[in-house]
């Protein structure tokens, strides 16, 4: 039962195949037995689970079951759920459980799907390689001595090992397509305000976007249907209409014009990883797509633009922890200073306070203008090569990271090298673009991404375009070893 | 660009973070490596290009000023480290 997709899922639960109980025990077995080799969970919710699949399954009986009634998924730590610790990969929340639930939370209960966990993730999503996250870090089942990328790597790698057909996932400067692309499966980051971001721990807020993980771009399109809905509980909502994300998977792609950037194809791309990303592009041109070759010149400076927006943003997000409402407090407190500089020092890993130090220091008193305002101006000018992009081309492509999955500790000393693994990523962020990663093919047994990039809430598209692409390819349901 | 020892002591005291004297010299040189891949940025013509507030430039909108939420404090209190009669408790700041 774990090989098959959501949609099929869906298929078998309402004809009567199987039932959601006998489904959420199989995953839950799963996860029980394998979880141990990846670290891919915080924490498991059986009982919850099992409770949940049972009134599924009174639905399904009843002939009124709702969207995912019944389907086991996982939610990234990062989402708040009522009664059900939330830790966002952080010793400052081990102990927070939250009495409320994020609103892409109560979407998927509305949908009838059944929470089977929480997954593990970069401290507060600050990682590219899940090695900041306060419970270990999560193996890639593809290669155990290598990083799932993050910060969404512990959903990306429960998917990739069939612990759940899919996840939700957040991403910042590239957390769901980086560790899409690294464990081998389709995620989809939407458009800047197209998914609430009410309950779901904010890092930077002006880029902050949750989205959906799964093996396929057809389940993806599951997924978002339900996600994707306007929040009056999030201020960064856009009020727009949710398509049908599954009804145009179907659609041709013939005289698709594809944009390819020069610079997304420069130095500092694995030659093994141009090869499988240009292949996968040839397969497009096949289908009748169009590639055009572009530019955005301002990529370049999209990672120092990002580097100075996000942690600055994070600085200001994150003093709300200060042990007196919630969360980690430290021992014996002397004074009011004492407790909120120990429960910080204590209650935060490395990687997170050296991003509220940058941060802090570029919105401190005389450096706001030249860090904060001109990052923002830069900004502008990153969205422009889109804009102009865009009006020569319907999508734009190529590599999601400039390499397979990096070992462990390899980036460990310089945080430069590690922040260059979002260098074709996080341009999309600053923009509040939709990007997606999709299965492409293998380098060294271990699986490569294609970048999807589409304009403003043209997801449908862009999943049609990879669904198109799954049609016609196999990357997207190979399974590590072991797996199957 | 390098960050002196002063200026982490400024930072740890405006962001509330103690930081190790042990320390000082490893989180000096991260912030200096960070702030040099950053300062890519100052080289940059900006002239005349205003700062991006939001993607699509949307504005904040505005509501009614009426009571959406009933007040829950019990539970919101409920994980607390230290409450005291719906007061959250921290130590003595006056004497």
């Amino acid at each position: 039962m774990h090989n098959l997709t959501i949609a099929e899922l869906v298929t078998g639960l309402q004809s009567k195949e199987f039932s959601s109980v006998e489904l959420t025990q199989h995953f839950l077995a799963r996860i029980a037995k394998l979880d141990a080799n990846y670290n891919a969970l915080i924490t498991v919710t059986a009982d919850q689970a099992l409770k949940a699949a049972a009134a599924a399954d009174e639905r399904l009986a009843a002939g009124n079951a709702p969207a995912l009634c019944g389907v086991p998924i996982l939610h990234k730590d990062i989402f708040c759920t009522n009664g059900v610790r939330t830790s966002c990969g952080s010793k400052m929340l081990d102990n927070f459980i939250p009495p409320y639930n994020a609103t892409v939370v109560e979407n998927f209960e509305q949908a009838g799907a059944v929470v089977l966990g929480k997954t593990n993730m970069d401290e507060f999503a600050m990682g590219s390689s899940n090695e900041t996250s306060f419970y270990g870090p999560v193996k890639n089942p593809w290669a155990s001595d290598s990083v799932p990328g993050g910060s969404s790597g512990g959903s990306a790698a429960a998917v990739a090992a069939r612990l759940a057909p899919g996840a939700t996932a957040t991403d910042t400067g590239g957390s769901i397509r980086q560790p899409a692309a690294l464990c081998g499966i389709t995620g989809l980051k939407p458009t800047y305000g197209r998914v609430s971001r009410w309950g779901m721990i904010a890092f930077a807020s002006s880029l902050d976007q949750g989205g959906p993980m799964a093996r396929t771009a057809e389940d993806c399109a599951l997924l978002l249907n339900c996600m994707a809905s306007y929040d009056d509980k999030d201020s960064t909502c856009i009020d727009r209409e949710v398509p049908d994300y599954s009804a145009t998977l179907g659609d041709s792609i013939k005289g698709l014009k594809i944009g390819v950037p020069s610079e997304y194809f420069s130095e500092g791309l694995d030659p093994d990883t141009e090869k499988t990303v240009r292949t996968a592009l040839a397969e497009y041109e096949a289908q009748g797509a169009e590639l055009v070759e572009i530019s955005l010149p301002n990529t370049g400076l999209s990672v120092p633009a990002y580097y100075v927006i996000a942690p600055a943003e994070a600085s200001t997000n994150l003093t709300r922890f200060d042990g007196v409402r919630y969360g980690y407090r430290c021992e014996d407190p002397k004074d009011l200073n004492d407790l909120y500089t120990r429960t910080r020092a204590e209650g935060f890993g490395d990687e997170v306070k050296h991003r509220i130090l940058i941060g802090t220091y570029c919105l401190s008193a005389g450096y706001y203008d030249a860090y904060y305002g001109k990052a923002q101006q830069v900004r502008q000018l990153i969205q422009q090569d889109f804009e102009k992009a865009f009006e020569q081309v319907d999508v734009i492509m190529g590599p999601t990271t400039p390499s397979p999955a990096f070992k462990f500790g390899s980036k460990g000393d310089d945080p430069v090298a590690m922040y260059l693994e979002d260098i074709y990523t996080v341009a999309t962020n600053l923009a509040g673009l939709p990007g997606m990663s999709v299965p492409c093919g293998m380098v060294d047994n271990k699986p490569v991404g294609l970048q999807i990039i589409g304009n403003y809430f043209d997801e449908a598209r862009m999943l049609n375009i990879a669904h198109q692409y799954q049609q016609a390819t196999k990357w997207h349901s190979l399974a590590p070893e072991g797996i199957a | 660009m390098s960050i002196e020892r002063q200026e982490i002591e400024k930072l740890a005291t405006l962001s509330r973070i103690a930081i190790g004297e042990d320390t000082i010299t490893e989180v000096s040189e991260r912030l200096s490596s960070v702030l040099e891949l950053v300062d890519q940025l100052q080289a940059v013509n900006t002239e005349g290009v205003e700062a991006m507030s939001h993607p699509m430039k949307a504005t904040q909108r505005l509501r009614e000023d009426e009571i959406s939420e009933i007040n829950q404090r019990e539970a919101f209190q409920a994980v607390a480290p230290d409450t005291e009669d719906g007061l959250f408790l921290v130590p003595k700041v006056i004497e």
